[in-house]
């Protein structure tokens, strides 16, 4: 059977009926459209989100501790022996020989790393006290491993050289404590130290936790409030691509032992609430395509109806039932691909609309864009899933309709 | 000696239902190549149920039909339409043109389905087929812009367009006013002189009696058979014409 006829065939039906077919298109275009701008909107956000969380955290995190408390020899010798309250057996703090690690790392890893000495420390100011999490950095190294010199707000990362005893903290706890850059604060240690410090600088990640919490100063600054002289118990890794993250740090644990932290994994509990946003997005989204083919499955059974006596006379002039059920499922397609068509412009509009929109934060005061994804896949996949749909949405009607004998019709007619 | 177009063998049609009913009930026959047979019978006798057995529009509950030595019954539905395709014309009461289409056009449909030919020859061909039966200035119009006649010879022309063995018609002159009737009749007269086997159910007594042969039905039985005055010499002097293909 040629495939030309049912074309024509198929062609003269849907273009007889302007407005049924523009009802049909109107669906397909609304519910592609939708679902593009949906998904741009979701995944900018949950991009936007990720990339604050990746710009501001390491990528990988090597911490001088190990995953599992090391077993005693005794308890390997003898079942018998269990051993409590020993974890801290054969382990002293930091990480041995750094330097060795880190040039070691260097020599495969696709990134960087960076030294650092991690310990906490309260901050006090005028009698507001916060408990923080002090990092000790290497200003120099650490422009290759975090973005925090692009985050800064005031000064510098260099400036922790010039200040005695200079810190950088988070804008939010700047607010929180009323310091300003220049101010002097008191640092206190865990060991009772207590130092004080100079605010060389304010940093702004968007991350209110980070920016609350977290503050840094030169690593001999945290080595001296730990009083840990020459102590390294941090390597952070950037890597050029994020997402090899867990491959990365499994890696690097099998190869220096320590307990290596991806941000996947340090950011765990986050990332399996967006695998579940991600399971309503796409339900919601494949919801609006099935919904939107409805209007196709209407017209084609509209159609279907109207022509039952020439889907009669086709058949009956020898033309097989799949070759006149194919008329109808060609329709469907060549109103669900014009819809698809007008559906992709309109999705892109709303998506060029709606990335103008501003949503304010009454929380951080910050007034931002919404973010839109952009991406190849959401057309293809909403154009390809919608086609399917009505495909389908076409099949069952033209199947009834072409199904029934022409006798019955023809009877019927006389 | 003739040839057999068509053969039905202890053909029965019986409709399942609540209340079953016999359509046709045990007819043989045989129509030879060239035959017009016209099958009259009161409203109910079974005449349209035995000619969609005929043209394998349905399928019998029991017995055969042979179309040009072709056994029908194991057939499925799919090599049926293919047989329908190619053996078989149909003319209905109602034209059954597809509206949408010029006459033209709706005499291309059984060759573009067919596919064997060339678009050039396909439209020469219809072109022809209208011409010849006086439709030449009416090629390009759409069903509802033709009178009734006008739509029953585009239907007939589409019937012809794959040169099947055997046109099948019913009541094709029922809608008809006289002029009509007589024209259409007349073609169909001409087609069975041509050599193709007609087979026309009809209540039209007067037009019965022009066929070559005529059968009663009632109850879905052959009552009465005649042969029309015309037909009988040249039955007499017939030889083997023309080659029925399988």
């Amino acid at each position: 059977m040629t495939t030309n006829l049912l074309l024509s065939i198929a062609w003269t039906h849907v273009s007889t009926r302007v407005r049924q077919t523009l009802v049909g298109m109107f669906g397909v275009a609304m519910g592609v459209g939708f679902t593009i701008m949906m998904a741009g909107l979701m995944q900018g956000s949950q991009i936007d989100f990720l990339r604050q969380l990746v710009d501001t955290m390491p990528h990988v995190t090597v911490e001088d501790e190990r995953r599992s408390v090391p077993s005693q020899p005794a308890e390997e010798e003898y079942a018998a022996v269990g051993m409590s309250n020993v974890p801290n057996v054969s382990r002293r703090p930091g990480i041995k020989y750094p330097d060795a690690v880190m040039s070691s790392l260097r020599s495969w890893l696709p990134g960087d790393v960076a030294p650092s000495v991690k310990t906490t420390a309260i901050v006090d100011h005028g009698g507001g006290r916060v408990g923080v999490t002090l990092t000790g950095i290497d200003p120099r190294l650490e422009v290759r491993v975090s973005k925090l010199a692009s985050q800064m707000r005031e000064g510098q990362l260099t400036d922790l050289s010039k200040a005695a005893n200079g810190i950088i903290i988070g804008q939010a706890l700047a607010e929180k404590l009323a310091v300003k850059n220049g101010n002097t604060v008191l640092l206190g240690g865990g060991e009772g130290t207590e130092i004080s410090a100079t605010v060389a600088g304010i940093f702004r990640s968007g991350l209110k936790r980070v920016d609350e919490g977290q503050i840094y100063s030169l690593i001999s600054l945290a080595q001296t409030l730990m009083g840990q002289s020459g102590i390294i118990n941090q390597l952070r890794l950037r890597l050029s691509d994020p997402l090899v993250a867990q491959k990365v740090a499994t890696q690097v644990e099998a190869q220096i032992g320590y307990k290596s932290v991806s941000w996947q994994e340090a950011n765990s509990d986050l990332l399996s609430t967006f695998a579940t946003r991600d399971f309503i997005v796409l339900t919601v989204m494949g919801a609006m395509l099935l919904t939107s083919s409805f209007a196709t499955y209407n017209i084609i059974s509209t159609i279907t109806h109207e022509k039952r006596h020439d889907i009669a006379i086709m058949k009956s002039l020898g033309m097989r039932e799949y070759s006149v059920r194919r008329i109808f499922i060609i329709e469907s397609a060549m109103m669900g691909s014009v819809g698809i068509l007008f559906g992709w412009i309109l999705g892109y509009l709303l998506c060029y609309a709606w990335s103008h929109i501003t949503i304010f934060n009454p929380l951080t005061g910050a007034t931002v864009p919404l973010q839109i994804y952009y991406s190849p896949m959401h057309y293809i996949a909403s154009g390809a899933i919608s086609i399917l749909c009505c495909a389908v949405a076409a099949f069952f009607p033209a199947r009834k309709a072409t199904r029934v004998h022409p006798v019955e019709i023809i009877r019927g007619a006389s | 000696m003739t040839e057999i177009a068509l053969q039905v063998v202890g053909l029965v049609r019986r409709v399942q239902g609540v209340i079953s009913h016999t359509l046709v009930d045990g007819i043989d026959l045989s129509v030879e190549k060239g035959e017009f047979l016209a099958i009259t019978g009161p409203s109910g006798s079974g005449k349209s149920s035995l000619l969609y057995l005929l043209g394998l529009l349905d399928a019998p509950t029991e017995g055969e039909v042979i179309i040009c030595g072709q056994p029908t019954s194991k057939l499925s539905e799919t090599e049926r339409a293919d047989v329908r395709l190619t053996k078989c014309g149909f003319v209905f009461q109602f034209h059954f043109l597809l509206p949408e289409f010029t006459a033209l056009e709706n005499v291309l449909l059984p060759m573009r389905a067919y596919g064997r030919m060339s678009a050039k020859e396909m439209n020469e061909r219809a072109m022809m087929l209208l011409t010849s039966l006086g439709l030449g200035e009416q090629t390009a119009k759409r069903p509802n812009q033709l009178s009734g006649g006008q739509r029953q010879r585009v239907a007939l022309a589409r019937a012809l367009a794959n040169r099947p063995e055997i046109i099948v018609a019913d009541e094709p002159t029922g809608n008809l006013d006289t002029a009509s009737t007589e024209q259409v009749f007349g073609i169909l007269r001409d087609i069975a002189d041509n050599g193709q086997t007609v087979v026309v159910v009809t209540h039209d007594a007067a037009l019965a009696a022009r066929a070559d042969r005529r059968i009663h039905i009632v109850d879905g039985k052959i009552h009465e058979t005649s042969f029309g005055v015309d037909r009988k010499s040249e039955i007499a002097a017939a030889t083997g014409t023309v080659e029925c293909q399988p």
